[in-house]
């Protein structure tokens, strides 16, 4: 299938099931860029992430990027390679509870980036942050950087790894809002996944574009980031926390 | 030294033909169809194109690009008796054989995938005329 057909069958779809609510949120983003595009910063890729439809036991979003980038264990909680995670909070003054799901921030002032040595930690023009794994030299400044928590490092061999996620050992990785999807058009794997899964708690698309769902409701909505007071302006937007 | 073994490899190509009895050409595995670029330019060229392609690639997000390291390794990897692809590095197939034969050692699928996930592309490919 090429990419314009899948992307109409992906539109007709969309279409299909917009009479059910939070569902749209499938639909294409925006349209594959054209082959041969580098990307611009016409575009600010980001996320809108609704804690309060998030359930605490589900974990499709997570499960959906191991899959996608081709994440596979070693049962090492503490150092197996994790995109995305979801941390569960509790206020302890009133006991309400959270479940947060937190992958790299996407920041526009990213101290990743700042620490590299080498240049391989490093935002694309359209503000995806990435590791040029061709360059990493796995010295892992970046993971001390990262407010986040965000990055992995693989400390094993790799094998069987997915075409759009190329890793190995000995380099630092971290989500990259699914680039290889994003460039194509589609959504990350891991809203396609929550909105399949019925709960639609994570909205993503283009803060650059005011008419995009996420600019509007970014506009319209309460709407907070991770350790804002850091200034570092990430592109995942969290509501309900 | 490096236009040297070139030259040899080269040389060694265009004698090619089937391989004669006693010859030392790597046996390279042919793909389908059409190459991104003149076999010969590939030859020479292939590493400063895929060394270009993936900053562009990965820095600059150009996708559907000519010298993409997958679409090598969709052409390129062969399949095995049991119709399963084999890896485009392993023994005797087409990145490893040739560069066994000129020492080359390349750390790319190290991280890059070595069997394509859709079936080999074919492009242009006028069924039959399988070298
Ligand atoms: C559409 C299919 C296709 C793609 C994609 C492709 N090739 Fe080829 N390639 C071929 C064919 C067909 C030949 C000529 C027949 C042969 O010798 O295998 C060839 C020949 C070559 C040769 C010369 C082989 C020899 O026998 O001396 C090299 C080197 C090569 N390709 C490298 C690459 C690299 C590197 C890439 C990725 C940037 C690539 N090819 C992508 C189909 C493809
Ligand atoms: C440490 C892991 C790693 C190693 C080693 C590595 N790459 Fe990559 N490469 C990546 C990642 C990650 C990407 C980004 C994939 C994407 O966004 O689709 C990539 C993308 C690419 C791309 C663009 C995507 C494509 O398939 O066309 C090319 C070309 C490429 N690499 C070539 C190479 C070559 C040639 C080598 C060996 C000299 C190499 N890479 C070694 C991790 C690696
Ligand atoms: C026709 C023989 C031949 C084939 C087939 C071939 N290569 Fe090469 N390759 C070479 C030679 C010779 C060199 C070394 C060139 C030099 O060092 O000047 C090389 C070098 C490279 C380099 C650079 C290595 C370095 O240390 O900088 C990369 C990357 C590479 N090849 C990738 C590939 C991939 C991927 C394939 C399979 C799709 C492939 N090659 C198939 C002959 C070949």
């Amino acid at each position: 299938m090429t990419e314009t057909s899948r992307r109409e069958v992906l539109k007709g779809a969309a279409g299909a099931v917009a009479l059910a609510p939070g569902l749209t949120l499938i639909a294409a983003p925006a349209d594959a860029r054209a082959p041969g595009m580098p990307a611009t910063p016409a575009n600010r890729w980001g996320l809108l992430i609704d804690t309060r439809k998030c359930d605490a036991g589900c974990t499709a979003c997570v499960d959906a990027c191991k899959t996608e980038m081709g994440l596979t264990g070693h049962h090492r909680p503490l150092t197996d390679a994790q995109y995305l995670r979801k941390v569960n909070v509790k206020d302890p003054a009133s006991g309400k509870a959270h479940s947060v799901p937190v992958m790299c921030q996407h920041c526009a002032k990213p101290p990743c980036v700042d620490v590299c040595p080498t240049g391989a930690s490093m935002k694309r023009a359209d503000g995806i942050v990435l590791v040029d794994r061709h360059i990493c030299i796995g010295c892992r400044y970046c993971m001390m950087a990262c407010p986040y928590k965000a990055r992995s490092f693989a400390h094993e061999e790799q094998t069987n790894q997915r075409e759009a996620n190329p890793r190995g050992k000995g380099c630092v990785e971290a989500c990259t809002l699914c680039a290889h999807r994003v460039d194509a058009g589609q959504s990350p794997a891991c809203v396609e996944a929550c909105a399949a899964a019925g709960h639609a708690a994570m909205l993503f698309g283009d803060l650059n574009d005011p008419g995009s769902e996420l600019a509007r409701r970014v506009a319209a909505e309460a709407s907070t980031r991770i350790r804002a007071d850091l200034g570092v302006e990430p592109a995942v937007r969290y509501q309900g926390i | 030294m490096r236009a040297l073994v070139l030259s040899l490899l080269m040389g060694l190509a265009l004698l090619a033909g089937p391989a004669v009895a006693g010859d030392l050409s790597p046996a390279i595995p042919k793909a389908q169809g059409a190459c991104v670029d003149e076999p010969q330019a590939m030859r020479r060229h292939h590493f400063d194109f895929l060394k270009h392609q993936r900053d562009d690639t990965l820095r600059s997000g150009i996708r559907g690009a000519r010298h993409s390291l997958k679409e090598c390794v969709s052409c390129h990897a062969g399949k095995g008796a049991d119709g399963k692809p084999v890896p485009v590095n392993a023994e005797g197939q087409f990145c490893q054989s040739c560069h066994a034969y000129a020492a080359v050692s390349i750390d790319c699928f190290t991280c890059h995938a070595t069997v394509p996930e859709k079936g080999p592309k074919t492009a242009g490919v006028t069924p039959g005329v399988t070298q």
